[in-house]
This record gives C-alpha cells, sequence and structure tokens, in this order.
C-alpha cells in the first residue's frame, strides 16, 4: 500500500518545514517538499503537524492479570488514539513480568493483537520485591528494552548497584522509580498546607529526592547510565542538573501531570488526582517545565496507569495511584509547553518521540527516508476541552475531564498502516 | 435558625454566622436536657443512622440520645458486624441505607474524606461524627458552645491547644471555628506531632509549653492517640508527660478563671494530671451535655427540614420558652 501525506509541516527534532511524506508498504521512502507520486490513499495533512510516531518510555497496559483495567488491546488502541506509536510497558503485571516466559506472552499477544508496537520493560527484581535479581539476560533475549521495579524502589542500595552492574552488561537501560518508603510511609498526596488541611497523610518531597540523588551516586561511582522516572520536584529537578553537569550519565523523564496540575487537584478528595509521586506544587509544576526547557528532563512519558472505577470511588486512602495518560499526553504537551511558549514543537518531538527510543535504544522516533512508517499527524488548530468518554481505554480515570486543551491527534500511521484516521480508530 | 444545608461535614463549610445560629439552638436544646422533660417531636418520623467505622462510646452515646430527646428513631450499625465486613463498599452501604429511608446518617470513620464521599452517594443528610485526621465538627461547636457559655463570646480569646495535633481532627475543627469566630488559637506539641505548614491554618504555634498556655482564656487538652502512634513519633509516655503533659504547675499560667477542657476520653497522667482533670477549672463534663445538645440543634435543622411540616415551630424555635418546645 502507498500512502501520501499532502500538505503538512513535517516536525522532527532537527527541523520543521513544509513537506509531502510518501510511504510504500511499511517504509518512508520520501520525505520532500512538494513531492507527488501515485497512492492508493492520500492524506490532506493542510495546517497540521505531521511527527514521528510518538514513543512512550513509561506506561502500565496491565496485562497480564489485570486485564478488567486495561489489556494489550484496549491498552494500544488508546496509545493510538493519542499518537503513540511505540509503548515501553512496566513490569508491575500479574504474575510480574520478571522472567522470559511472560514477557514472550506480552510480545506474542502484542504482535498478534496488539495497535501499536509494544516494548516490554522487565522487573529488576523478582517480583519487584527488591531482593533479587530477576532473570535479566533471559529477558533481554525474550525482547526487554529495559528494567525497572517501577511502582516501587529498590530500597537496599546494595541491591540496587547489583541491578546496575548487572543490567549495564546486557547493555539494558536502568529505569528507577524513586521513593524512600520508610519516609513516604502511608502517605497518599504531597505533604504540606493541603494535606494538613484535609487531614490526609503527607509524602514528603524529600522521599523522592533522597532516592533520585542514591541512584544518581550509584551510577556515579559505577559509571554506569541510569534513567529516573516521573520527577516531580523542584530539587529532583536540580539534583539532576547538578549531576548532569557534573558528567554522570542521567536521564530523566516527567509526566504531563506534573506540569499542568499541582496537588490542589486533590481537593474535595478528588481521588482521579491520586497518583504516585503526588501531584506537588506551584513552584514545582515552575520548575519541571524549567528542567524540562533546559534539557535537565530528557523526555515526556505518560505513565498511562489505568483502574477501574471502582478502585478510584472509594475512600481517597484506600484509592488506587495513577490515571491513564495516552489520550491527553500529547494534547497537555502541546498545550502547556509549545503553546504558552516555553518550547518549540521540535523540541516537543524531541522529548515525546526520538529522545524516549534513544534511551530505550530501539529503531524508532525518526521521519527519514528508509525508516519504518511510524507517523503522526497531529493538528494543533483544534481547541476542545478533554471528555474522558471518548478514550478508548478501558479506564476513564482521568483528573483532566474538561480540560481545556489544544491540538487532536488526527491520523497514526503504524508500520505504513493507518489505525487512525479522522481521530477515530480504524477498526 | 438559617442554616440550608444537606450535610454538615465540617466546620469549614460553615460560616460565622450559621456557627452562631447553631449555638444559638443549641442553648435552647440545653433547656430541654435539663428541663426534665426530655422527650420532644421534633423529629418524630424520621430515622437517624449511626454508622461508626471506629469505636466511640460517647459521640455515638451522645447523637444517639439528641436523636431520641427529638422524637426521632434511631439504628445504630455495627460495623464490624455488617456487610461492610464482608467486604462492601462504603458507596455501597451508603445507597442501601438509602434505600430504606434513612433521613439522617451519622457516620465515623477512620479515613478522612468518607463522609464527603457517603454523601455524594445518599439523598440522606449526613454528619460527619469525625473522618481520620480531617475533622470532627460537632466536637468543635460544642466546644464553642461551652466556651462561649462562659465567655458570651468567642472574640479575642487565646485558645491553647495541646497535644497530638497532627492526628487530631478535633484540633483542626476547633482551629477552623475559633478563627471564624475570631478566637486566637495557639497550638503546641511535640515537633513530631504538628502537621507541617499548619501555621497556613491560621493557627499560632507556641515555642513552649507555657508559652501556650500563659495568659490562655482556655486551654483545650487533647488525647494522646496511643493507638496510632506505630511510628514512634516520641520515646514514652512517661518522657510525654514531663514535657508535654498539663498538670497544676504549668496551667496555673493560664488566667484564674480560665476554662480546662478536653474532648475525651482522658488518658489520665499522660496529656493530664488528674489534678487538672477533676480540677476546679475543668468544664469536661459540661462539654459533654452541651454535646448532646448541639447534636440535637443539627439534627433539628437537618431532619426537620422537611419533616417537620410545621414552619412556625421552624421559624421560631429559638425565641420558644421551654415549656412550648416540649410535648
Amino acid at each position: 500500500m502507498k500512502i501520501l501525506i499532502k500538505n503538512g509541516i513535517v516536525v522532527t527534532d532537527e527541523y520543521k518545514k513544509r513537506q509531502n511524506v510518501y510511504i510504500e508498504d511499511e517504509i518512508i521512502t520520501k520525505v520532500k517538499e512538494n513531492y507527488e507520486a501515485e497512492a492508493d490513499v492520500v492524506l490532506d495533512a493542510e495546517g497540521a503537524f505531521i511527527l514521528p510516531g510518538l514513543v512512550d518510555a513509561h506506561c502500565h497496559l496491565r496485562d497480564p492479570g489485570y486485564e478488567y483495567k486495561e489489556d494489550i488491546v484496549s491498552g494500544t488502541r488508546s496509545a493510538a488514539m493519542g499518537g503513540f506509536t511505540s509503548v515501553a510497558c512496566m513490569a508491575n503485571t500479574n504474575p510480574v513480568a520478571d522472567n522470559k516466559t511472560v514477557i514472550r506472552y506480552i510480545i506474542d499477544k502484542a504482535n498478534r493483537e496488539g495497535l501499536v508496537h509494544v516494548f516490554p520493560i522487565g522487573a529488576m527484581t523478582k517480583g519487584l520485591k527488591g531482593e533479587e535479581l530477576s532473570e535479566i539476560g533471559e529477558m533481554k533475549e525474550a525482547g526487554i528494552v529495559g528494567v525497572s521495579d517501577d511502582g516501587y524502589s529498590v530500597a537496599n542500595s546494595s541491591v540496587m548497584k547489583k541491578v546496575m552492574l548487572y543490567a549495564n552488561m546486557f547493555d539494558l537501560p536502568v529505569i528507577c522509580h524513586c521513593e524512600d518508603l520508610n519516609l513516604a510511609e502511608d502517605g497518599v498526596m504531597n505533604e504540606g498546607a493541603l494535606s494538613t488541611e484535609m487531614g490526609l497523610r503527607g509524602i514528603s518531597k524529600a522521599s523522592e529526592e533522597i532516592m533520585i540523588a542514591r541512584d544518581i551516586l550509584l551510577s556515579k561511582r559505577l559509571n554506569v547510565p541510569v534513567h529516573i522516572c516521573h520527577v516531580s520536584t523542584a530539587v529532583g529537578v536540580e539534583i539532576i542538573r547538578n549531576a548532569k553537569k557534573n558528567g554522570v550519565k542521567v536521564t530523566a523523564e516527567t509526566c504531563p501531570h506534573y506540569f499542568t496540575l499541582t496537588e490542589k487537584a486533590c481537593e474535595g478528595y478528588n481521588t482521579l488526582a491520586k497518583v504516585n509521586p503526588p501531584l506537588r506544587n506551584e513552584e514545582d509544576v515552575e520548575a519541571i517545565i524549567q528542567g524540562l526547557c533546559d534539557g535537565t528532563i530528557d523526555i515526556i512519558a505518560t505513565d498511562h496507569a489505568p483502574h477501574h472505577i471502582d478502585e478510584k470511588n472509594v475512600e481517597f486512602d484506600k484509592a488506587a495511584n495513577g490515571l491513564v495518560g495516552f489520550e491527553t499526553a500529547l494534547p497537555l504537551s502541546y498545550t502547556a509547553l509549545v503553546k504558552a511558549g516555553h518550547m518549540s514543537m521540535m523540541e516537543l518531538v524531541r522529548k515525546m518521540s526520538t529522545k524516549p527510543a534513544e534511551i530505550l535504544k530501539i529503531d524508532k522516533g525518526r521521519l527519514i527516508e528508509g525508516k519504518k512508517a511510524d507517523i503522526t499527524i497531529f493538528d494543533p488548530n483544534v481547541d476542545y476541552t478533554i471528555d474522558i468518554e471518548t478514550f478508548a481505554s478501558k479506564s476513564k480515570n482521568s483528573p483532566f475531564h474538561g480540560f481545556p486543551v489544544s491540538g487532536k491527534v488526527v491520523v497514526t500511521i503504524v508500520n505504513g498502516r493507518i489505525v487512525v484516521k479522522d481521530g477515530k480508530l480504524l477498526d | 435558625m438559617n442554616v440550608n444545608k444537606k450535610d454538615i461535614l465540617g466546620i469549614s463549610g460553615l460560616s460565622a454566622e450559621e456557627i452562631s445560629s447553631i449555638l444559638d439552638a443549641a442553648s435552647v436544646m440545653k433547656r430541654i436536657i435539663l428541663s426534665g422533660q426530655k422527650k420532644t417531636n421534633y423529629l418524630r418520623g424520621s430515622t437517624v443512622l449511626t454508622l461508626f467505622y471506629e469505636n466511640s462510646t460517647r459521640t455515638r452515646v451522645s447523637f444517639e440520645l439528641a436523636a431520641k430527646y427529638m422524637g426521632a428513631d434511631t439504628v445504630n450499625i455495627n460495623v464490624s458486624a455488617s456487610s461492610v465486613a464482608k467486604g462492601e463498599t462504603l458507596a455501597d452501604t451508603g445507597k442501601t441505607l438509602n434505600s430504606m429511608g434513612a433521613d439522617v446518617i451519622v457516620i465515623r470513620h477512620n479515613m478522612s474524606g468518607a463522609p464527603h464521599l457517603l454523601a455524594k452517594h445518599v439523598n440522606a443528610s449526613v454528619i460527619n461524627a469525625g473522618d481520620g485526621m480531617h475533622e470532627h465538627p460537632t466536637q468543635a461547636l460544642l466546644d464553642m458552645y461551652t466556651i462561649r457559655e462562659y465567655y458570651k463570646s468567642l472574640k479575642g480569646l487565646k485558645v491553647a491547644i495541646i497535644g497530638d495535633i497532627y492526628h487530631s481532627r478535633v484540633a483542626r475543627s476547633n482551629i477552623i471555628g475559633l478563627i471564624k469566630m475570631g478566637a486566637k488559637p495557639v497550638i503546641y506539641g511535640p515537633s513530631t506531632l504538628i502537621p507541617p505548614e499548619i501555621e497556613k491554618m491560621g493557627a499560632e504555634v507556641a515555642p513552649t509549653i507555657n508559652d501556650a498556655i500563659y495568659q490562655a482564656d482556655v486551654v483545650m487538652g487533647l488525647r494522646m492517640q496511643l493507638e496510632r502512634q506505630k511510628n514512634a513519633l516520641f520515646p514514652s509516655k512517661s518522657e510525654y508527660a514531663r514535657f508535654f503533659g498539663m498538670n497544676q504547675v504549668n496551667m496555673s499560667l493560664a488566667k484564674k478563671h480560665a476554662l480546662w477542657m478536653h474532648p475525651g476520653p482522658v488518658n489520665r497522667g499522660v496529656e493530664m494530671t488528674s489534678g487538672v482533670i477533676d480540677g476546679i477549672n475543668s468544664v469536661i463534663n459540661e462539654q459533654v451535655t452541651n454535646g448532646v445538645a448541639v447534636r440535637m440543634a443539627l439534627l433539628y435543622m437537618l431532619a426537620g427540614k422537611e419533616n417537620n411540616k410545621d414552619v412556625k415551630y421552624k421559624a421560631s424555635l429559638v425565641s420558644l420558652p421551654v415549656q412550648e418546645v416540649c410535648v
């Protein structure tokens, strides 16, 4: 099949230019101004951006084990709707993705039924318990692109050291969820005036910052790269900035909710805004945006974390952590960062496509001739409010319902196949 | 009385005027209690349910008696023996009780915000009888009632609140209410039990216990919640008593006729010595009586709205002589 995308503006991490894109079967064969050729499908991208397909380095597909929240089919449909053509899913499934059998199951199911590319991340430690190394080598053979105990921190520094050394031998990124659980205690939201007023146990910012610092120190000592997940605090950004200045091989991510929301979203015991790390304060939001702009924070990930409504329609203390993110990430980021004047569209493409692919060492995130055709067409000119009922995800747990944004994904192409057209899934 | 609300979830949702009118109504209720003939029929035909997820004697009995004095039918739901123990969610429990025709549900819960969740799922009025570390509005109302009864007005009074502020919903509701009524709450306790940024709620944090008590018009001790101290927030009961406890020596720094208060139950010899608890300035037992009066007033305001068709009674309750309101 041949597809010609016309009249749009190609935006990569390096340039922004009016070009046409020609796809033959799975491959991008031409990226050129005014290029014309015979095609089975001609897509008119007038006024829209043609982007390399987005890459999400951090999501939860909940499959196997929690299919009532999401599964590989619904999760990848949701990803496609959000313009993601590649997603890396975390290991906190049931059973835990800490062995090659579970990894193979995920890859097989994604290949058969998934709408976008799925790259599993394997558990660092068996059962995410933070005690013994999981079979990282065998999982690498089965297809993992990184290791993470996301959801938990490896509390024992000696175990963490072994994870870093061992995973590095297999050239796998070490992806760290940073949280000192002893300090976080049973906290359920950011610690401060609002947690005091609401009578909820707070999570100190220091519980995140201590672990960021520890993992950076280990990385420096061992001279091994480390990737810090979902940075949410100003001091966390500062620690990473200094580490980079000192030559530590650290990369970092944040999520749209950490630069668009504050703890105020929890008011009225709104469990949809319960997430870990918790939403912080205004000064943290500013520091996260600053960190994104000056390159301290390399990428934006979704941390797409679907939960059933029954897990949110409970007391705040009991509610599950996390929010769905695939279908809001690009419009939120575009609105809060590009439209607000903090960064260019090219920089956003870098943070949501090129760089995450680089960190995961996968051949994605580039819109150039000869590459597989993973492409997202994003129309920045549409203003609307987010409606959770339109989500393709099985779960609707988003605090962004009714949030005004600009920009909509209109087309998603995976391996030369159009999976989303006119903003709708093609079934 | 002009409090027109479906629920009483916290002092934060009440204005100074609303608090005043609740306290005014409570003084009528107190006369009913003291009149000897306590039974009225204002809430005849109304049903008040108490749903307690935490153990409680005084608050539960206080609500139950208040409802009975007002002529309502009461049902106490024993959570540990109910379907809650079988895993039913709070929202579902609420819907069930609502379908059975409850007019008022009084809820106590160990988790902050639980009454707010319940209120979203029921048509019945919800009264928060204490939620986690958040609020305990009826306790603060009875405390303010007690203070106002002695001082006539709360304006300008220094109210020292001493003890485990972190876990205390009583402290939070009192701080909010006292500030609304023009009093000056000053808090003190071990630094590990002072919640972060509490001063943003408007309370002053005293540097020492003596500073807190000095020239206070009211000194309120809080119960040391020993059952919540799993994280070792202070070293021992004896050290607590030594540095953070109220005794006749430090209490002498308060004004001569200051009120000594405690929401109960008291850990004698920990947060307060027996000399303070049973001292001449102590109004701890009056607080309990006033609690029933305040709860009667609230129940009347909530359940009386629709069920009491006698508008004349509703509108003029405050000004009625005791004999008329009794049956």
